[in-house]
């Protein structure tokens, strides 16, 4: 039997869920397409989560010399996208969102071909299909707190290609997993949902700066099994300086110019106490809509 | 891992709520959840990865809502949206006396040596009554599938599929309907892994409402969903037969006098002949001499005429003409009208006897035509209905009170009134608490599972405060109605009571 929970939701999207992984997936391209999509997406989705854990304590361990010796496909896709990150600590742990939102769009571009556009969206990191006249709008929250859309970002697909396939991920202190830094929401666009994911972390992590408003505690303390072990995550931030703001996007901005030179993100949107900073390319700039109160 | 989020009324009813769950491990208060594979450690006042366990000073907790159901105010009041946006319900919907709590999403103490999660108190009709509310990990349950057709859907005991996997058989089948036994222990947990967990997840979907497609051993495939007509091998049933074929003589005999000489109704069960049939008789009808195959049982009554199937009144036949074995020449006359029809009016046929006794088809007269038609009026529509069926005979009892069998002995009185989510139970008479309940009357994905596997079903007892604390009733875990209102009345999932239904607090049972 399925271990997981399946249904439709208004709009005929499809949700998944089990555990910790929170499938909101959307398909578009004709009722044969979608269902032959969501149809793949449930399969794929069927002991994902077993599979994952069955390698639970390697996927905990940081990144060093050698790739680790992982044999799920979802396990390798997570390891593959932190890989670039492991001069710093960084354990495979950072994409898991991301890559099972990858894993299961790859199912579901694989048993429907012509579908115009798509989304899995886990619990905000995002894997996005498009294609050339079929964009896609994704809100953007820019506070966790608040945890409401506040401006959207419309990704079109490249001119020459059939199918662009993407991804978008947010992090922030208020996540769902820890950060180092003290940005409220790092949105990050990247080649998969995997590698949005995992620099999306490492965004938020540099987005930070010394203050005594900032409260941190050893990840273990909070979470015994954290893959973070005794690092410091923060667990509060208080008033911040307009100083202290800017000082922690400045290091933010300078860690996402280097990602994005490095070709390992397409852009990224940073956020401290409702200031923002914008790098990479022009299309991926927060359109706030009029009608929408910030 | 999340703190809980930061609401202080929520967070003391989540304490208080956490209270009666018993799951915790090792030092420094730390939880261990296994609601999922991830097995989240989880220290105090944190939750799990998924956010929807947390530990509150060192026991778990479930974060789902718990449904309350609200007596419509007035009637045809709808469902109170709800979960997410809590701040969109104003409270004043919910007055104490007019809202029952129901075991959904309460959380269960298995294995129950705790107090039931919630254990209410309110006033009816100044009545102080008791309502132990639960969530029950039935490892014995079934689903008993009621199908309105007499298509044959394969032989009795026949084994049912769901996936490959044997998940249950065809069982008697009642007049009109094909039954199927769904589930039980055997299938659950006494048979292969993959048994058990097509079984689970079969009953799941049937009890939440959901289609599931079958397959009998020797029969056919059959999609099940309770309130739905049946697909038989890809065609929707519509119409229930009105009748076995004799008792559609009986009751059309009179209409038909004058209009047609013989009428054969064709029936898996008994196909009846109308001029040697009773009916036939009382109205003087002129014997017509048609011997059909099959055995006979009293006069005009016919048992297997052929065998069962998907054709004419669920049995095999396509050909009505092939059911007549012969045409006696001494009885039968040329120009006899002779008229073949199915118990539903689906499958009709009108003859006449040529000189040489053949039957030659001719087009129906406009007033025969009528009456077939009548039949398929009289006919009620096919429906499936799921009927779950458990026993909450074990441990349950003592997160309900330290004497168990007080308890079963009141329900089987009937001073204790069962209700599972707030839909009312049949009891089986006899020994334990085994129930049955109509899953279309319960609120809507009413039911879980534990990966045991076991299904998980809301389930309360409602007594009055005087008969509970008698039965070792849990005296110090009642809480007032209003109490819950308050914790959990911003985060429940509020529905209205189903129509149909008793309100569960009956005034008369109290």
């Amino acid at each position: 039997m399925k271990s997981h929970r399946v249904a439709r939701l208004s709009g005929n999207r499809l949700h998944l869920q089990e555990g910790p992984s929170d499938l909101v997936i959307a398909a578009f391209g004709g009722p044969s397409q979608t269902e032959r999509a969501y149809a793949a997406a449930e399969d794929a989705f069927d002991g994902l989560l077993a599979e994952l854990t069955g390698e639970l304590r390697m996927l905990r361990q940081p990144l060093a010399a050698q790739p680790p010796a992982l044999t799920g496909a979802t396990a390798r896709r997570m390891a593959r996208a932190c890989w670039a990150f492991r001069a710093q600590y960084i354990t495979p742990m950072a994409a898991v969102a991301g890559a099972v939102a990858d894993t299961v769009m790859a199912a579901m571009i694989a048993a429907a071909p012509r579908l115009e556009r798509a989304y899995v969206n886990n619990g905000g990191d995002i894997a996005i299909l498009v294609t050339p006249g079929h964009p896609l709008d994704i809100g953007v929250v820019p506070s966790l707190a608040r945890a409401r859309p506040e401006g959207f970002i419309r990704l079109h697909a490249a001119p020459h290609a059939a199918q662009h396939f993407r991804g978008i991920a947010t992090s922030g202190w208020r996540g769902r997993s820890f950060s180092r830094g003290i940005a409220d929401a790092v949105t990050v666009l990247a080649r998969s949902a995997a590698e949005a994911d995992a620099a999306a972390t490492v965004i938020a992590n540099a987005t930070d700066v010394q203050d005594g408003a900032v409260l941190r505690r050893p990840a273990q303390e909070l979470d015994p099994d954290s893959d973070l072990r005794h690092l410091p995550v923060t667990v509060d931030v208080g008033p911040l300086s307009p100083k202290a703001i800017t000082a922690a996007l400045n290091s933010g901005a300078r860690t996402a110019e280097a990602l994005l030179r490095d070709g390992l993100i397409e852009g990224a949107l940073l956020s401290v106490a409702d200031e923002w900073r914008s790098v990479g390319e022009s299309s991926f700039a927060l359109v706030r809509p009029t009608d929408t109160a910030p | 891992m999340n703190e809980l989020n930061p609401r202080p009324a929520h967070d003391a009813a989540l304490a208080e709520r956490s209270r009666k769950f018993g799951v915790s491990e090792g030092d420094d208060g730390i939880v261990r959840c296994d609601a999922c594979p991830v097995l989240c450690r989880i220290r105090p006042g944190r939750s799990g990865a998924c956010s929807r366990y947390a530990n509150e000073n060192g026991l778990l907790v479930r974060t789902d809502p718990v449904v309350l159901l609200a007596e419509a105010v007035t009637e045809g009041q709808h469902v109170v949206p709800f979960a997410e946006n809590a701040e969109d319900w104003d409270g004043s919907v919910l007055a104490p006396e007019r809202v029952f709590v129901t075991g959904i999403g309460s959380g269960t103490t298995y294995p129950d040596y705790k107090p039931a999660p919630f254990i209410v108190s309110s006033q009816h009709e100044g009545v102080d009554t008791v309502t132990v509310v639960t969530e029950g990990i039935f490892s014995y349950c079934g689903v008993k599938v009621k199908i309105d057709t007499d298509r044959h859907l394969g032989p009795e005991t026949a084994a049912v599929r769901a996936n490959g996997e044997q998940v249950g058989h065809v069982t008697t089948a009642e007049y009109g309907s094909q039954m199927l036994s769904l589930g039980g222990v055997r299938h659950l947990t006494g048979g292969s892994k993959k048994e058990g967990n097509a079984t689970c997840e079969a009953m799941l979907k049937l009890s939440n409402g959901e289609a599931v497609e079958l397959t009998i051993d020797g029969g056919h495939g059959v999609v099940v969903q309770a309130g739905q007509a049946p697909i038989v091998d890809g065609k929707p049933e519509t119409r229930m037969r009105v009748g076995c074929g004799s008792a559609t003589i009986g009751i059309f005999a009179k209409q038909w006098q004058g209009h047609v000489d013989e009428v054969i109704v064709v029936d898996d069960h008994i196909t009846g002949v109308l001029t040697e049939h009773q009916a036939g008789r009382v109205l003087d009808m002129r014997p017509a001499g048609i011997r059909v195959r099959g055995r006979k049982s009293t006069p005009g009554r016919y048992f297997q005429v052929a065998e069962p199937g998907m054709g004419w009144g669920g049995t095999d036949i396509t050909e009505p003409l092939s059911i007549i074995q012969k045409i006696d020449p001494a009885v039968a006359w040329p120009g006899m009208r002779l008229l073949m029809t199915s118990t539903t009016g689906e499958d009709s046929l009108y003859c006449v006897l040529d000189e040489n006794l053949l039957p030659v088809e001719a087009e129906m007269p406009a007033v025969v035509r009528q009456v077939v038609e009548r039949i398929g009026e009289n006919c009620e529509p096919s429906l499936c209905t799921v009927t779950f069926v458990a026993g909450a005979g074990g441990s349950l009892r003592a997160g309900v009170t330290e004497n168990p069998v007080l308890l079963t002995r009141s329900v089987q009185s009937g001073a204790t009134r069962v209700t599972m989510g707030g839909a009312p139970v049949y009891v089986w008479p006899g020994g334990g608490i085994t129930v049955m309940v109509d899953v279309l009357r319960m609120p809507k994905n009413a039911f879980g599972y534990v990966p045991t596997p076991a299904l998980v079903a809301p389930i309360e007892f409602t007594l009055s405060r005087e008969l509970y604390l008698a039965s070792g009733g849990h005296a110090d875990e009642i809480v007032p109605v209003e109490e819950v209102l308050r914790a959990h009345g911003g985060q429940a999932r509020i529905e209205g009571g189903a129509a149909d239904n008793p309100w569960p607090l009956r005034r008369d049972a109290l």
